[in-house]
């Protein structure tokens, strides 16, 4: 159809726009996150606050105060609980949506590495926790007499198990065929964490203590849980929050990778 | 100076109306480029062609549009061009890098308009086009500033602190469009830019493509299928249809495939007068859509079928007529197009 209006060929190939690089595009999807948590993730978090507050009230029941194991499981538990529903719940639910409607093709055509945008979306997401995880972290410690003093430690605890959470949610998101499936996995990953998390570990049987141990914010919640005893073994606390930060390496790379393939299909 | 004066070194400006002429150097070639997906039911695995051997030229500094209906295989072709979808066979070139061996050069060299938003959804007009600015590479201070030049070129200031997923679906697309131009690129790829605008909008849209093909020699590619705007704003268009270019032309070359026949439309009141002899020879060859008839025919006929129906018995029973030059429509369905029309 243009054999008579050949146009000449471009001789040498056209310089390249440079690429975004890694942590300025980060920062900037990072930055991007925050914003729209203020335009739609703001209920959300006060619905993960609300629910981990609800827990503490429905486990003091049940639970001894003091300085007991149990009662330090489930301060901690209900407190990576907020973690775990706004970094994979709904970081999943997010993937999952963005994929299923062609979101996912605005930041494909874009010249930004596949980490950040993972990486600055599931910083976000772990961020929007902390305020939620604080707040349920003191309540806790209030309703079960358990001493606030280390209560910083979930400044470490929220990142690294946040990173491992986001990742997987990410991952999770970003594989699944279907938005719902998406959804669906979200809602069981934070299902476990609420159920191996929350539930003192005495209690459980053994095939359920092992699935416990696959979980990552197993070790963010052992660790937290640590710090409640008279004399903490900051030794072992360490050990937890290493094990949070290799797998929150690992899910991340996962969720890169998963991205990776999400976008060139 | 910005990325896209380095870019297109042959891409003068053209200026005024018009294309840029045939010697122009090429800006996107593609060849014998084939995708066919598969899918699995219950009958076993069906293969459906999405393209198949899809030739094109797109020179720099030319508006070329992309016409077909839905399904016709467009927007797999423009996944293709954007490196976000593989094809079987064949080879797509953008200003000289082979973009199906290396699909991640393809966010270097242009700026894409998709049809979804919901990747800026949550995000103000400001963030939304500052973000993406940032992630084509611009610092945060050469999008911020960057961001405020599109927005008041298309007029965005005003809702410029409201969320996307706040504002009316034309309003949406626009602070798309303002996204894409965030971050100058040689080439623009726009997936029906229009849709849902109001007048002003589109004005500013294209206002906005004409200033940067002007001055910076701007290519874009545009798919649509709105048959007014591929008339009024592309230099060529490619007619797709089934996954195949079935035409390449300027409008007016299209245009001219059908030249010489006029399209008659009646409106009728209730029924059609079929008792009337000329009515009754029409509506063997008329196309019918409800009440409105449509036929392509020569003008002599033309003048005739009119005389006719504008006395009489037929006159009493016509609600409306016009006799119209053809569109590219016209042309589209003289050349095959087997989807009853563009425009649904």
């Amino acid at each position: 159809m243009t054999l008579l209006e050949e146009a000449p060929p471009v001789t040498t190939a056209a310089p390249l726009a440079p690429a975004a690089r890694l942590l300025p595009a980060l920062g900037a999807v990072y930055r991007a996150q925050l914003a729209r948590a203020k335009v739609s993730r703001i209920p959300l978090l006060f619905v993960a606050t609300f629910q981990s507050l609800g827990i503490l009230v429905m486990m003091r029941g049940v639970v001894d105060p003091g300085d007991n194991p149990a009662a330090h499981a489930v301060v901690a538990g209900s407190s990576v609980l907020v973690v775990a529903f706004v970094a994979l719940n709904l970081l999943a639910q997010y993937f999952g949506r963005l994929r299923a409607t062609g979101g996912l093709d605005h930041y494909a055509t874009l010249p930004v590495p596949p980490a950040s945008v993972v990486l600055g979306t599931a910083a976000a997401y772990a961020s929007f926790t902390l305020p939620g995880a604080l707040v349920t972290a003191g309540v806790g410690a209030w309703m079960f007499e358990l001493p606030w003093a280390h209560l910083w430690v979930l400044l470490a605890v929220v990142p690294l198990a946040g990173a491992a959470l986001a990742g997987l949610g990410a991952a999770c998101g970003l594989l699944a065929p279907r938005q719902e499936i998406a959804t669906l996995l979200g809602q069981l990953g934070m299902s476990a964490a609420l159920l191996l998390g929350v539930l003192p570990v005495a209690h459980l049987p053994e095939a359920v203590r092992w699935l416990r141990d696959l979980l990552p914010s197993t070790y963010g919640v052992e660790a937290f849980a640590r710090t409640f005893t008279a004399s903490p073994d900051w030794a072992a606390v360490v050990g937890d929050l290493s094990v949070c930060a290799v797998v929150g390496l690992a899910s991340l790379a996962l969720a890169t990778r998963a991205y990776r393939w999400a976008t060139t299909r | 100076m910005s990325d896209t004066d380095r870019l297109a070194p042959g891409a003068t400006p053209q200026g005024g109306l018009g294309g840029p002429g045939q010697h122009a150097p090429q800006c996107c070639t593609v060849r014998d480029l084939a995708k066919t997906y598969r899918t699995r039911s219950r009958g076993g695995a069906t293969e459906i062609k999405a393209n198949d051997g899809i030739d094109l030229d797109i020179r720099c500094g030319e508006v070329f549009g992309l016409l077909g209906p839905n399904g016709a295989g467009k927007s797999t072709l423009v996944r293709q061009l954007t490196g976000l979808l593989r094809p079987d066979r064949g080879s797509v070139q953008i200003l000289g890098h082979d973009i199906v061996r290396r699909p991640e050069l393809a966010a270097r060299l242009l700026a894409y308009l998709g049809q979804e938003s919901s990747a800026l959804d949550e995000l103000t007009v400001v963030m939304a086009a500052e973000t993406t600015g940032q992630l084509r590479g611009l610092s945060r201070a050469q999008a911020r500033a960057e961001t405020a030049d599109v927005l008041t070129e298309l007029g965005l200031e005003p809702i410029a602190a409201r969320p996307l997923a706040k504002l009316s679906g034309g309003q949406r697309r626009l602070a798309c469009f303002a996204a894409t131009l965030v971050g100058e690129r040689p080439l623009l790829v726009l997936d029906e830019p229009t849709t849902g605008m109001d007048p002003v909008a589109r004005r500013a849209v294209w206002a906005a493509v004409d200033r940067r093909r002007a001055e910076r020699g701007t290519t874009v590619l545009l798919v649509t299928h709105n048959v007014i705007e591929a008339e009024t704003v592309l230099d060529r268009v490619a007619v797709v249809d089934d996954g195949r270019v079935i035409a390449c032309d300027t409008p007016g070359g299209l245009k001219a495939l059908v030249d010489g026949d006029v399209r008659l439309d009646l409106v009728w009141r209730t029924e059609a007068p079929v008792e009337v002899p000329a009515v009754a020879r029409l509506a063997e060859r008329a196309e019918r859509t409800g009440r409105r008839w449509t036929v392509r025919t020569t003008p002599e006929e033309a003048r005739e079928l009119v005389a006719a129906v504008t006395t009489g018995p037929a006159f009493a029973a016509l609600d409306d007529f016009t006799l119209a030059t053809p569109s590219l429509e016209d042309a589209y369905l003289k050349l095959g197009g087997r989807h009853g029309g563009l425009a649904k």
